[in-house]
């Protein structure tokens, strides 16, 4: 099982939008293609441009470039690009139908004045397919997956029990503030932020299989979408019971997504093992485990900022 | 309080730092009445071990009083005698409950440095550095001792300090050392470097039924200490080639089990060999020197055993592995586990069987900690070990 199940957070497992837009100008680009490349001299009567003796050489050059666009958008992998190499082809034919049209007048223009709509329109179609798949695949990357286990020398039912009653996860994950169940399956989430900021959101156990398996969502309407699961597994050789944690949250574009980026930390993975190391912590030894140089106990970012292994001054608790 | 605090290379000294308190339910604190400098801390001391702080309170030997216990403490009580073991051990996790103390899979909260030079971490340990978690040492005027009620053993009245405090570290560790070699009636068994630990270890050796011990080292007075006080034989490296005095000694067999007791600052009686590793530890381009590892690997008979109780903390560079492989060698490692035997070793110094205080060459006051460490580092006035009074 290597992603969160589709039907927990679909925003975030579902893969990027299927992108017909750019698929379908694709198709256009090698249908105009080819007539350019088979039958460039009646193209040069529908557009107007047939009294042109260059317009013989102009028009299957046009065609071959039309159908390698064509093959990118239908067969390639970069969509993205490929959107933009069309708009590139749509700016190089308003410029050339723009030069045809100065020198021309009559029913001639009139067509030119046709096909230079028609390829206007088709491409404001390309600037919105370039920016729709841009966009999406910015989504895409920002989405945040983890994957981790640590091996707990308890029980599943005991490990399970600790980490169904959700009041319990503040004690071993760090970001989190506090978690009020609000009933059996929904509860109140309360993470600290950069600053002083608290970020809030209610979850929803939408998953729970009794010593097995535990898997929660947040509710549609809050701005950081997350989702995840929690297996129970015996471990071999009577070693307890291996915890894994299948974790996934959307942080959203600009300000917000920012201050969410740095509640996870520089590196999410560290803080998910971390917090991992807690829980078993919590689970083994019945605490978390400090020392002077880390009086808060285990976390990425006082490993780096140590404190010297002396006491605390008193009054100062960790 | 007062305390002995890492200052820098080749610099420690006596600091006011605050009383330590209980942070967690299973803690204690200890007011210490004895604490000892160990080898290891030399290693701290010339800068050796990595991520050291400057005001880290050093020493992982001592013993004293229980003060104050934490709620979940019920083993021991305010006014109790304890030797607190080195290694800080949860007694819960699957390591601890196999006896695998050292490695306890919770004491060291700084857990990610140690696996990225390691690739997992081991336990934590008081006052060696934050690689191994960060843990204020004991030697000062009090310590906070984690998951008391695992650790600490209850020494009687009538074991003097002096024997007790050899139970945090030098006696279990010579002592697993002589263990890991599997002595069978009849095995000769040779012991690098005669510091604390390997006199422990040739002393244990010895009560595990060694038909021969054979102690190497370079100073005359250790080699005498272990002459007299564990029945060993001795070899002098700067005076005589260990292999060839080795193979005289079992006939062209070799020893049956070898115990590396240096560590990663070993000396070498060829000048030049022992520039050539120590210019690599220099310059950081191996951390260890490893002679007395790879002397023991090629010293070993076939199928024998060798056993590395002395520290390292890194990389070695010339191992010699096609002897240790071609010849069938198996190698046990380990910080001790500690607490699998404080107690039967108690048990053996109140049955007179080993009296462990025999190394103890200095006794000074805390304050004099950085006499203490200059003494010892220098081999000065005869020293072997040095135990601090508070």
């Amino acid at each position: 099982m290597n992603r969160i199940d589709g039907v927990l957070l679909p925003e975030l497992d579902s893969p990027v939008r299927d992108p017909w837009l750019p698929r379908a100008l694709g198709w256009l680009s090698l249908a105009l293609g080819a007539t350019a490349v088979a039958a460039p001299g009646r193209l040069a009567r529908v557009t107007g441009v047939d009294d042109s003796p260059a317009a013989r050489t102009v028009i299957p050059a046009v065609g071959a470039r039309e159908l390698g666009h064509g093959l990118g958008l239908v067969a390639g992998r970069r969509l993205s690009a490929w959107t933009w190499t069309r708009v590139a082809g749509d700016a190089m034919d308003l410029g050339l139908l723009g030069q045809a049209m100065a020198d021309r007048c009559g029913e001639r223009r009139r067509r030119l004045a046709l096909t230079t709509a028609v390829v206007a329109g088709i491409t404001a179609l390309d600037l919105l397919a370039a920016f729709g798949t841009a966009r999406a695949r910015r989504a895409h990357e920002r989405k945040i997956r983890i994957d981790m286990a640590v091996t707990v020398n308890r029980t599943p039912a005991e490990a399970y029990r600790y980490w169904r009653d959700v009041e319990n996860l503040p004690r071993f994950m760090s970001h989190v503030e506090s978690i009020r169940a609000i009933d059996l399956r929904r509860s109140h989430w309360t993470a600290r932020g950069p600053a002083g900021r608290h970020i809030e959101w209610d979850a929803e156990i939408v998953d729970d299989q009794p010593n097995r398996s535990i898997a929660w969502r947040s509710l549609p309407g809050t701005r950081v979408p997350n989702a995840g699961r929690v297996r129970f597994v015996p471990a071999p050789g009577e070693r307890g019971t291996e915890v894994r944690v299948q974790l996934g949250y959307a942080p959203p574009a600009g300000a917000l997504g920012r201050a969410v980026a740095k509640l996870f930390g520089e590196e999410p993975e560290q803080q998910v093992r971390d917090d991992l190391r807690r829980f078993k912590q919590v689970l083994e030894t019945g605490d978390v485990v400090r020392s002077e140089g880390s009086p808060e106990g285990i976390s990425a970012r006082q490993q780096i900022m140590q404190r010297p292994a002396q006491p605390m001054p008193s009054g100062i608790r960790p | 309080m007062r305390a002995t605090a890492w200052m820098g290379r080749d610099k420690v000294k006596v600091i006011d730092v605050p009383d330590p308190t209980i942070l967690s339910p299973r803690d204690a604190i200890v007011r210490i009445t004895t604490t000892a400098i160990c080898g290891s801390d030399l290693h701290l001391y010339h800068g050796y071990i990595p991520a050291m702080r400057k005001g880290d309170i050093l020493g992982h030997e001592f013993m004293g009083e229980v003060v104050e216990v934490g709620p979940q403490v019920r083993n021991l009580r305010p006014g109790d005698r304890v030797v607190v073991p080195f290694p800080i051990a949860c007694g819960h996790c699957t390591s601890c409950q196999r006896g695998l103390y050292s490695v306890c899979e919770n004491s060291n909260p700084n857990a990610g440095i140690a696996e990225k030079i390691m690739g997992h971490s081991p336990g934590g340990i008081f006052g060696y550095s934050h690689l191994l978690g960060g843990y204020a040492g004991g030697q000062a005027e009090y310590a906070r001792v984690p998951f008391a009620d695992v650790g600490p053993l209850k020494v009687p009245d009538e074991v003097p300090d002096e024997q007790a405090v050899m139970l945090a570290d030098v006696f279990p560790t010579g002592y697993m050392g002589a263990e890991m070699c599997d002595i069978k009636p009849g095995h000769l068994v040779a012991i690098w470097g005669a510091g604390p630990v390997g006199l422990l270890a040739a002393a244990s050796a010895q009560l595990l039924g060694a038909e021969r011990v054979f102690v190497i080292d370079r100073y005359p007075y250790r080699l005498r200490l272990a002459r007299e006080h564990t029945g060993a034989e001795t070899i002098n490296y700067e005076e005589t080639d260990v292999l060839d005095a080795l193979n005289e000694l079992t006939a062209g067999r070799g020893p049956d089990a070898c115990i590396d007791a240096v560590g990663l600052e070993g000396h070498h009686g060829n000048a030049a060999i022992y520039a050539y590793d120590r210019a690599k530890q220099a310059v950081r381009a191996e951390t260890e020197r490893p002679f007395a590892l790879r002397q023991a690997i090629l010293a070993c008979r076939s199928g024998g055993v060798v056993s590395v109780v002395g520290a390292y903390g890194g990389f070695i560079d010339k191992f010699p592995m096609g002897a240790f492989m071609n010849r069938a060698l198996t190698m046990r490692t380990g910080q001790c586990h500690v607490q699998r035997y404080t107690r039967p070793l108690l048990e053996r110094i109140q049955r007179g069987e080993l009296d462990p205080s025999f190394i103890v060459s200095h006794r000074m006051p805390l304050e004099d900690a950085p006499r203490g460490y200059k003494t010892f580092q220098k081999k000065r006035d005869e020293c072997t070990k040095v135990l601090l009074t508070v």
